[in-house]
């Protein structure tokens, strides 16, 4: 856990800084929205991402990939996360290839991951089933047929559910609803059986609620012990949207202290007020602590460590809070104007909301670390 | 094997070997050992502690070698730091002279400043305060008027210093005097080295709300300084004393564990003891709501240490960038603030005990502790002028 990153990742941060700058600004999500695309994200940007080698960063290279790690990806995904840039990249590189590598026989990685790294095969994680995150809570079965399992049931808020080729369905195989056991997952085709329904949301990102009526896939990891390969799939997802909250986070608070230095009221700059002064400081704070936990998240991805849960956890709920927090005094300092759809400030209240309830809210995560730490 | 994995086993048997078994536990308030003319050492493994590890240097493992420190790189220092906690042992000694002045001499003071005050810093000989607040100068420090004259041979001190924490213990003070009384309020001002043992220092305790009196009212009657006790410039001791505070908020900020240790940890884990008060159900903190609060707690000062960490890992040096002094006094002192507000929460009126035999020494001594702490966000700079602080120097706020 250097907490520090070192010259190659610096690198990737200054190239991804550049393409999302120039390749992505803001406005091309507006344009996404305006245009009402279909796929919500730009294609053609997406290629030119696979071409950076961003979808394969954390897959190894003997299946693809860049084997560069989840530093590497982070920066990247903090990046994104300024921009506001509409991709696949946390729905396909991290969740469904996760299911994939953590879960996959190696003949199933070999076929599938080089199509990942390669951008010619979108994923989904369909996990959650009621408008709250619930890991554990599937009621969508799964049942053993021939070689693999059918699946049966309906999810909601699938990430990118809407344009993905595969799709890794959290199942039961046993158990109730909310048991860690009996959990089974299946990576079944986007096809015949599955009926999706896009659903647009606030942030103008894409999300899908899909109907599975028994339709056949193939097991990933263990029938039954799903949670296992579930658990540290959810864990790099909320440690990588954190990276990309934090971006975010740190966009949107940049943009709100320069405008209390620009905007004047009274004859003087709005920043010159000690009401508006501490508010800003006391985010200065947030915002840097919010640095370190993901920094240290991602370290324990990278090192395997036996703390990822408790970090994504720590990374999550505080994310989840700072970027609130930023986001919300953003609209406040920037008054009237912050309201407007025109200005882009309120852009980040809204991917902020919606990033705050993926994987995960306060709430969930501040419960989830106190069972890790014995209370 | 590197260079620093044999530091770290020579510091491991080294340790193994001169650290005693009674300075293996967590230290007791009314035992740290400040140093000084007047320090008593009830237990005399203490004194045998301090005097082995300043023979290393290792009281101020940083400090050049040639002014009695350790010599220590910052990776050295951060495996000395390892070792420590790994026997649990307890800092030799602690106090103003290695936080303030001491770092402050080594960035401004002369070659015989540093040759003459340091090494007896690090030995523990000679302990020191600090003479800034006065009645009229607490947040608008530089509106200070105790006046230092030159006398040809030396300069002549008069007037008050409020808040000088452990004056009474003390044998110097460093202090800011104003010098130039008809300059600007930041331009008047010098920085001074006075030997307290002479009749024209006088030092009165003051009660505070936590019984205890760990500040005094320190009074300077035609004191003498040496010429050679102006530390900087004449009238440029502003600058001296700014530089010193940013070491100052570091250590109210706890940033001496380097971020490993939660300030108030030696008390115990706030979650530890919320579930000795409270108990579980189901395997939870019984009280949800104080539980949800509890983690917040800890999630904050976790990430509060991961930034410490990342601070002295961005630094050359192992030390604090001075942009973060401000955010570390303000949130350190803060979260502390609020840990043992939750403590006393969980502990319901246990927590409220004052004396007598109702109460364990624990108990007792977190009572005191808890109000000792509202120090944290008022002394060094409140949080307020904290928060000023950040508006201004980082973020470029305008006046």
């Amino acid at each position: 856990m250097p907490l520090v990153l070192n010259e190659e990742q610096n690198m990737l941060k200054d190239a991804a800084k550049d393409f999302c700058t120039n390749s992505t600004p803001i406005s091309q999500l507006r344009g996404l929205r305006d245009d009402t695309s279909e796929t919500g994200f730009d294609t053609d940007t997406w290629q030119q991402m696979v071409e950076l080698g961003w979808a394969g960063i954390t897959i190894p290279e003997d299946f693809g990939g860049l084997g560069f790690g989840y530093l590497g990806m982070g920066v990247v995904m903090e990046e994104c996360g300024r921009t506001l840039t509409a991709s696949p990249l946390l729905a396909t590189a991290v969740l469904g290839a996760g299911a994939i590598l953590h879960g996959g026989s190696d003949e199933l990685k070999g076929e599938l991951l080089p199509q990942v790294a390669g951008g010619e095969l979108l994923l989904a994680l369909a996990v959650e089933e009621t408008p709250h995150h619930n890991p554990y809570g599937a009621t969508t079965t799964a049942e053993k047929s021939g070689d693999g399992y059918k699946v049966t049931g309906s999810k909601k808020f699938v990430l990118d559910g809407h344009v993905a080729n595969k799709i890794v369905v959290v199942a039961r195989t046993s158990g109730n609803a909310g048991d860690r056991d009996g959990l089974t997952l299946v990576l079944v085709d986007s096809g015949a059986g599955v009926n999706v329904t896009r659903t647009i949301m606030a942030d103008s990102r894409n999300a899908a609620n899909i109907e599975f009526s028994g339709v056949q896939g193939v097991l990933l990891g263990e029938e039954g012990k799903g949670a296992d390969v579930l658990d540290k799939v959810l864990d790099a997802g909320r440690i990588l949207l954190s990276a990309e909250m934090l971006g975010g986070v740190q966009e949107c608070f940049e943009r709100t202290v320069e405008y209390l230095k620009v905007r004047e009221q009274f004859g003087v700059p709005i920043g010159s007020f000690q009401g508006l002064k501490h508010r800003a400081a006391q985010m200065f704070c947030e915002v840097e602590l919010s640095k370190s936990v993901v920094l240290e998240a991602l370290s324990s991805l990278d090192d395997d460590s036996e703390q990822v849960g408790e970090l994504a956890s720590l990374a999550k709920a505080r994310l989840n809070d700072t970027y609130n927090l930023v986001s919300s005094e953003g609209v406040q300092m920037h008054g009237g104007i912050g309201m407007t759809d025109e200005y882009e400030i309120g852009f980040f209240m809204k991917r902020s909301r919606v990033c705050e309830h993926s994987l995960g809210n306060s709430a969930f995560h501040r419960d989830r670390y106190g069972v890790i730490q014995g209370y | 094997m590197t260079a620093l994995d044999e530091f770290r086993l020579e510091t491991r048997s080294w340790l193994a070997a001169n650290c005693p078994a009674s300075m293996r536990v967590s230290v007791p308030e009314d035992q740290i050992v400040g140093g000084g003319k007047r320090q008593v050492y009830e237990n005399p493994e203490a004194k045998i502690w301090l005097d082995n590890m300043a023979s290393k240097g290792w009281t101020a493992p940083t400090w050049p070698s040639e002014y009695g420190g350790g010599g220590l790189s910052k990776d050295e220092f951060l495996v000395l730091q390892d070792e420590m906690m790994r026997i649990n042992a307890r800092a030799p000694i602690s106090g103003m002279g290695f936080s303030m002045i001491g770092p402050t001499l080594l960035d401004y003071g002369t070659e015989e400043q540093k040759r003459e005050h340091l090494p007896k810093i690090v030995s523990g000989e000679i302990r020191w305060c600090q003479g800034y607040s006065e009645p009229g100068a607490g947040s608008d420090l530089a509106s200070l008027q105790t006046k230092c004259e030159d006398k040809g041979d030396h300069y002549s001190v008069n007037g008050q210093k409020v808040w000088t924490s452990g004056a009474q213990y003390a044998d110097w003070i460093y202090t800011l005097v104003r010098t130039e009384p008809q300059a600007p309020k930041h331009e008047g001002i010098s920085f001074v080295l006075i030997d307290m043992a002479q009749p024209g220092v006088t030092v009165k305790p003051i009660l505070l709300i936590s019984g205890n009196s760990p500040f005094c009212e320190t009074f300077f009657d035609d004191a003498t300084v040496r010429k050679d006790g102006l530390v900087g410039q004449l009238n440029r001791g502003w600058t001296v004393g700014k530089r010193l505070l940013q070491h100052e908020r570091s250590s109210i900020s706890g940033l001496s564990s380097g971020g490993k240790k939660g300030r108030y940890d030696d008390m115990g884990k706030l979650s530890n003891i919320a579930v000795e008060y409270i108990g579980k159900d189901s395997g939870k903190l019984a009280d949800p709501a104080l539980r949800d609060a509890v983690i917040q707690n800890e999630l904050n000062q976790r990430a509060f240490g991961l930034t410490q960490q990342r601070s002295m890992a961005e630094s050359d040096k192992g030390e604090t960038a001075t942009f973060a002094t401000s955010m570390f006094k303000y949130y350190g002192s803060e979260t502390g603030k609020e840990r043992l507000e939750l403590q006393l929460k969980a502990m319901g009126t246990q927590s409220l005990g004052w004396e007598g035999q109702d109460f364990g020494d624990n108990e007792r001594t977190l009572t005191r502790t808890w109000l000792r702490s509202k120090a944290g966000s008022i002394a060094g700079g409140s949080s307020e002028i904290q928060l000023n602080i950040i508006a201004k120097r980082v973020l470029g706020l305008p006046d």
